[in-house]
């Protein structure tokens, strides 16, 4: 009584996760490729795609909806699901926080640069690579990558922390840069909000693998 | 702790001639609670849910191993009375297999052989166990009526209020609802759950859906072992045998 096609459909499910990550990876890559290059149309662009990943969030959960409603999957299969529709709601927002970033770009526009932006790319090539190794875990079934995954995100928060504080002495010294550096820190804070994010999702691996539900990582924030 | 357990099954083998059934099965069944019974056909669920009220005794050329104790004594002891551990353990079966005779008959049947003979606790006993039954409000103005004439579901309640009649402690269930539709199915699960406050319930079953929505308890088996026993939720949450896993997912091929 082997279930071929009910697996096949679980195993699409699963690669339709690791799709709507890669469209949220290159909406977090852009959206900062956009803040660096002050490049507006690319901005415009992660906005508009933001859509197509709320859309791929709906069509995943549509999938994983008529399979509990026909299949009545169990055990491992069960997680499965479950772990798929609470990682596609994650996603969803990461993207949302992209996209926010991508507005914040907009909203700069054409102003001088405060700075050099350093630290923020850094976080964003962190959160993205956090991102990437979640969702690898999640395919993998690796529950221990996971939980080595959270212990990054006291970087982010660190992170974010020189960011805050690097900022906060630019408005201190000046005040006429207070509203481009609080648009910074906006995008710091997305950014921190993004590795929180992908701390849930390496919580509900873990959860997949083992059964248990657990609060992994505590951010500062 | 040894109190909670209704029966406890120790290191049980059994074999039909040659042929072991039942290999070295452990298993405690809690009091009051809904233990189910899963695995792939001839994995030995029914075997051993018959052991349970020695219903392979009316089969030639047996041997049992080990002890099925029923609140602590030896079931299999020879000063067991057969009679008497079968009124204490009921059993329902697969197909409902009412008497060709009325409904009163057939609740009163077992009290009658037990030598309860007063018209009025009979009457009593049969609207009793009737109700105890989910059956009583249906049946309750045609009593007179042949117990073949019910449907499928109510004459598999009626076999339920023929096992309650006789006042059991633990009730045996082999697919009990194999033969139901999906109306009559869910009655009779919501039977058990009533049941369970009174009586311990130990039930076969092929549907895994039944198990989940129903049990406390269950053991899966395969070839003759108990696999894994573990509470419901857990086994169907997260199964620690790989074999167990297969088949509730539907892997095992």
């Amino acid at each position: 009584m082997t279930r071929e096609t009910y697996q096949r459909n679980i195993r699409e499910i699963q690669d339709e996760v690791l799709v709507m990550g890669s469209m949220t990876e290159k909406a977090l890559e852009r959206s900062m490729q956009a803040l660096k290059q002050r490049d507006l149309e690319l901005a415009a662009k992660v906005v508009e795609d933001d859509k197509n990943i709320d859309k791929k969030r709906f069509d995943i959960e549509e999938r994983v909806l008529n399979l509990l409603c026909t299949q009545a999957p169990m055990a491992s299969d069960l997680r499965i699901l479950l772990t798929a529709l609470n990682i596609i709601g994650e996603l969803e927002r990461i993207a949302d926080h992209a996209a926010g970033n991508a507005k914040i770009a907009i909203m700069i526009g054409n102003e001088p640069p405060l700075k050099p932006l350093i630290d923020l790319p850094r976080m964003n090539e962190r959160v993205i690579s956090m991102l990437r190794r979640s969702l690898d875990a999640f395919i993998n079934h690796d529950d221990q990558a996971a939980r080595k995954i959270v212990l990054e995100d006291d970087e982010i928060d660190n992170l974010y922390d020189q960011v805050f504080r690097e900022l906060l002495t630019f408005m201190m010294e000046d005040p006429r840069t207070i509203t481009r550096a609080t648009r910074l820190i906006w995008v710091g804070h997305n950014l921190e909000r993004t590795g929180d994010r992908i701390t849930n999702i390496c919580e509900r691996v873990v959860f997949m693998v083992t059964g248990k539900m657990e609060e992994l990582g505590i951010s500062t924030y | 702790m040894a109190m909670h357990y209704k029966i406890e099954i120790k290191d049980l083998n059994f074999y039909y001639g040659k042929c072991q059934a039942l290999k070295n099965i452990n298993m405690d069944v809690y009091k009051n609670r809904i233990t189910a019974l899963i695995g792939p056909s001839g994995c030995g669920k029914t075997t051993l849910l018959r052991l349970l009220n020695r219903m392979c005794d009316m089969v030639h050329d047996i041997h049992i191993d080990g002890e099925v104790l029923l609140d602590g004594q030896n079931i299999f002891d020879k000063s067991v009375d057969v009679v008497e551990l079968r009124k204490k353990v009921g059993m329902v079966f697969q197909q409902p297999n009412p008497f060709p005779k009325s409904v009163f008959e057939n609740v009163a049947y077992g009290p009658k052989m037990l030598g309860v003979n007063n018209k009025n606790s009979l009457i009593e006993i049969v609207e009793q166990s009737l109700k105890k039954a989910a059956l009583w409000d249906e049946v309750k103005d045609s009593l007179h009526k042949s117990g073949v004439s019910l449907s499928g579901g109510q004459q598999q309640r009626l076999c339920i209020a023929r096992v309650l009649a006789v006042n059991p402690q633990v009730i045996l269930m082999d697919e009990p609802c194999s033969s139901l539709d999906p109306t009559s199915t869910l009655k009779i699960e919501e039977l058990m759950i009533e049941l369970k406050r009174d009586y311990t319930v130990v039930i076969v079953t092929h549907n895994m859906q039944q198990a989940a929505r129903v049990s406390d308890y269950t053991g899966f088996m395969l070839l003759g072992e108990l696999i894994e026993y573990a509470p419901t939720r857990e086994l169907f949450n997260v199964p620690k045998d790989k074999r167990c896993e297969d088949y509730i997912t539907g892997r095992f091929g």
